[in-house]
């Protein structure tokens, strides 16, 4: 019996015998095959050019599995990439293992290594080492996707929130939410579904180019899960300083805008797959922003707020389109879609 | 924009300047809440206007007997409920729709069309619409009534939770809480029932009733309105929404609430019985009646007695008043409705407001 008889994952897939070997040969190494995964050893061999290193790990459950802008594979590639990039650190190598639920489609999932590898190549990162492991139906829903990271320091950059400091101001690099409305849309069927599109994208060509060309950077984040309100509280809290933003000056796609509305969601606290979050000193915002608007990640990036002194305890507050004042609260979890 | 905010902000100040009191306006829709915080518009309002958040959002106005008869549906076998989001996490007396239901057993709708749907798709089970709201929602669920009826889906039904407005503000002014001394009154509702509605509050209670959109401007001006009423010793039945709010209202939306539904006394959280304010399945449509098919005797509902959600929609207190916000009842860990959906008065306060106690 080969693969090729079955268009549907089954337990052997997962058993480490001939069928594993055969998923293995004839469907991810012709798609995500370099000279280190090839080896097919333990643990990837893997020569760097300093071992001054981040390393990172997340895993990636999404649903639906392919969206507007993306799927769980391009999703996963990114996702790591990005939390490499915010470090500081050039992504050179990656792990990636399967948890795939018995039945899950070949034909899905060859789509998933298509869009892995391409990811991959956009960002210049190798496949080195991975797993896959199948669980019985309902055990999983379709396939899980988790990975690790390696990336390289770069030279003379040190990020930290203990660096911020009252006066620096914040960066976005473009609209935000459009990754999570478009997942919620998608997953609702939600008619605005097909003008909503993910942002999901790997951040390291802009970030490197950013770090190795300003000096006033101090510190970066991708505000993923909890959207633009989770970062900047967690940069607040960590800080002890607070923050304001400017509503006025947050770059909105209107679609997205109108699908937060219609279901009562709050944008600020909507996930992004391709945006970062940055602070730097105020010197060195025009450098930043030209770098980021001659990028094609990065055109709509804009100054959206500032760190200032904190009275009682640190607060991200924002100034309303009609020059109110309200307090952005860390989100507390799923959002729900409201009745009306 | 900001020109006419800013002159609505400026007829406001000199109404609270001339007249040397506390102004109270109750906003009577959950949206306006919503909006009222999300703009900051408590902000830039002098201290001397309170804006109370009244009885207008559909979850926390839900009584928790309808909540407990909801989960004594949910875990039927037999049973598939279809609700809507916020009311997932609505705390009935042991425990919500989120924490204490068979797994599979409850499914989010966006419509009352979907949970037909869910009907169509799963002949083999009964699908319960958990049907709340205002007058907005219910023509919506009338057409799925109506649908089922034509097209024989007998495997559907709805537990009517479904209220009025008019009662209620009727019932909050004659009782609870006189001290208004005006409402921002709700744009979605009265794109049904138009806004002359609302005239028999003017007339009945001299109250000035102001309909508003849902945009700062829009709240801005009927404030506005609702002060300079009061600078000249009017009350008056205004709509400051005229692009999409007519006098008479949709009279096709009010037809088919009129065919399917009667109003019948009902509880609201907070407010207690309140006659003819609540809307129930006509006799003739009693198959798709939840309470009729499942023989389900209404209980007197059992409120956690710290719990002020009551007190909160009568605007007889803001909710940090209440000894529970904020500390046993979170969004994360809600034990009154005013808590739960995004538009819940207590929500809107913990998410926006909770950590400046004089200018949220």
């Amino acid at each position: 019996m080969t693969t090729t008889q079955n268009d549907r994952f089954l337990l052997a897939h997962g058993g480490g015998g001939q069928l594993t070997h055969q998923l293995i040969h004839d469907h991810i190494l012709p798609v995500l095959g370099n000279n280190i995964l090839a080896k097919l050893e333990d643990a990837a061999k893997l020569d760097l050019a300093s071992n001054s290193i981040c390393f990172t790990t997340d895993s990636y459950v999404v649903k639906p599995l392919v969206f507007n802008g993306g799927d769980i594979g391009k999703l996963a590639v990114c996702g790591t990439v990005n939390d490499l990039a915010v470090t500081g650190s050039k992504p050179v190598a990656l792990a990636l293992s399967f948890i795939i639920e018995e039945g899950f489609e070949f034909e899905v999932f060859d789509k998933i290594l298509t869009s892995i590898r391409r990811a991959a190549e956009e960002n210049n990162i190798a496949v080195v080492t991975g797993d896959t492991k199948t669980v019985e139906a309902g055990s999983a829903d379709k396939i899980f996707i988790n990975t690790a990271g390696i990336g390289i320091r770069l030279a003379g950059v040190d990020l930290g929130i203990e660096k911020i400091a009252v006066g620096d101001k914040i960066i976005i690099n473009g609209t935000i939410a459009d990754h999570g409305m478009t997942i919620i849309s998608q997953r609702e069927g939600i008619s605005f579904e097909s003008r909503l599109k993910s942002d999901c994208a790997g951040l390291a060509g802009l970030t490197c180019e950013l770090l190795e060309n300003t000096a006033g950077i101090k510190f970066m984040r991708d505000p993923t899960r909890g959207g633009l309100a989770a970062t900047l509280n967690e940069i607040a809290e960590a800080s002890g300083l607070s923050i304001e933003i400017d509503e006025a000056v947050i770059p909105v796609n209107p679609t997205v805008q109108a699908a937060a509305d219609m279901l009562g969601f709050d944008i600020l606290n909507i996930a992004n797959e391709g945006k970062f979050v940055t602070v730097a000193a105020p010197e060195s915002i025009d450098d930043c922003l030209r770098i980021c608007r001659n990028h094609p990640l990065g055109k709509d990036a804009s100054v959206i707020g500032r760190v200032v002194e904190t009275r009682d305890m640190p607060l991200v507050e924002l100034i309303t389109r009609i020059g109110g004042r309200r307090i952005v609260q860390m989100p507390y979890g799923r959002e729900l879609p409201r009745i009306c | 924009m900001l020109d006419r905010i800013n002159n609505a902000r400026k007829t406001i100040e000199a109404v609270c300047k001339k007249l040397c009191r506390q102004i109270n306006i109750m906003e009577v829709c959950g949206t306006h809440t919503v909006s009222i915080f999300r703009n900051g518009i408590r902000s830039i309002l002098p201290k001397r206007l309170r804006l109370i958040s009244g009885p207008g959002c559909p979850v926390c106005v839900t009584d928790q007997g309808y909540i407990d008869t909801v989960l004594h549906l949910a875990n039927r076998d037999d049973c598939v409920i279809a609700t809507y989001g916020d009311m997932v996490r609505v705390p009935g007396k042991d425990g919500s729709l989120e924490t204490k239901t068979k797994k599979g057993n409850v499914k989010l709708v966006l419509s009352s069309e979907d949970a037909l749907q869910l009907a169509r798709d799963n002949p083999d089970k009964v699908v319960v619409f958990v049907a709340v709201g205002f007058e907005t929602t219910a023509p919506s669920t009338a057409v799925v009534v109506r649908e089922a009826v034509q097209q024989s889906i007998d495997n559907f039904c709805i537990l009517s939770g479904h209220k009025l407005v008019i009662p209620a503000m009727g019932a909050l002014l004659s009782g609870k809480n006189a001290n208004i001394d005006g409402f921002l009154c709700p744009g979605h509702v009265s794109a049904v029932i138009g806004y002359g509605a609302f005239g028999r509050i003017v007339k009945d209670f001299g109250k000035r009733c102001v309909v508003a959109g849902f945009e700062p401007i829009q709240i801005m001006e009927g404030l506005a309105e609702i002060c300079n009423q009061l600078a000249t010793g009017k009350a008056e039945l205004k709509s400051v929404y005229t692009a999409v709010v007519t006098e008479s209202g949709n009279t096709t939306a009010q037809q088919i609430i009129a065919e399917y539904f009667e109003a019948a006394d009902g509880s609201w959280r907070g407010l207690g019985v309140i006659p003819q304010s609540t809307l129930r399945l006509k006799d003739k449509y009693r198959r798709f009646d939840a309470m009729k098919r499942f023989e389900i005797v209404e209980t007197p509902s059992e409120e956690n007695p710290g719990c002020k959600c009551g007190d909160v929609l009568c605007g007889l207190i803001d909710p940090p008043q209440c000894c529970l916000f904020g500390k046993n009842c979170t969004p994360q860990t809600p034990i009154g409705p005013c808590m739960v959906s995004s538009e819940g008065t207590c929500a809107a306060w913990f998410k926006y407001g909770r950590k400046k106690k004089n200018n949220p």
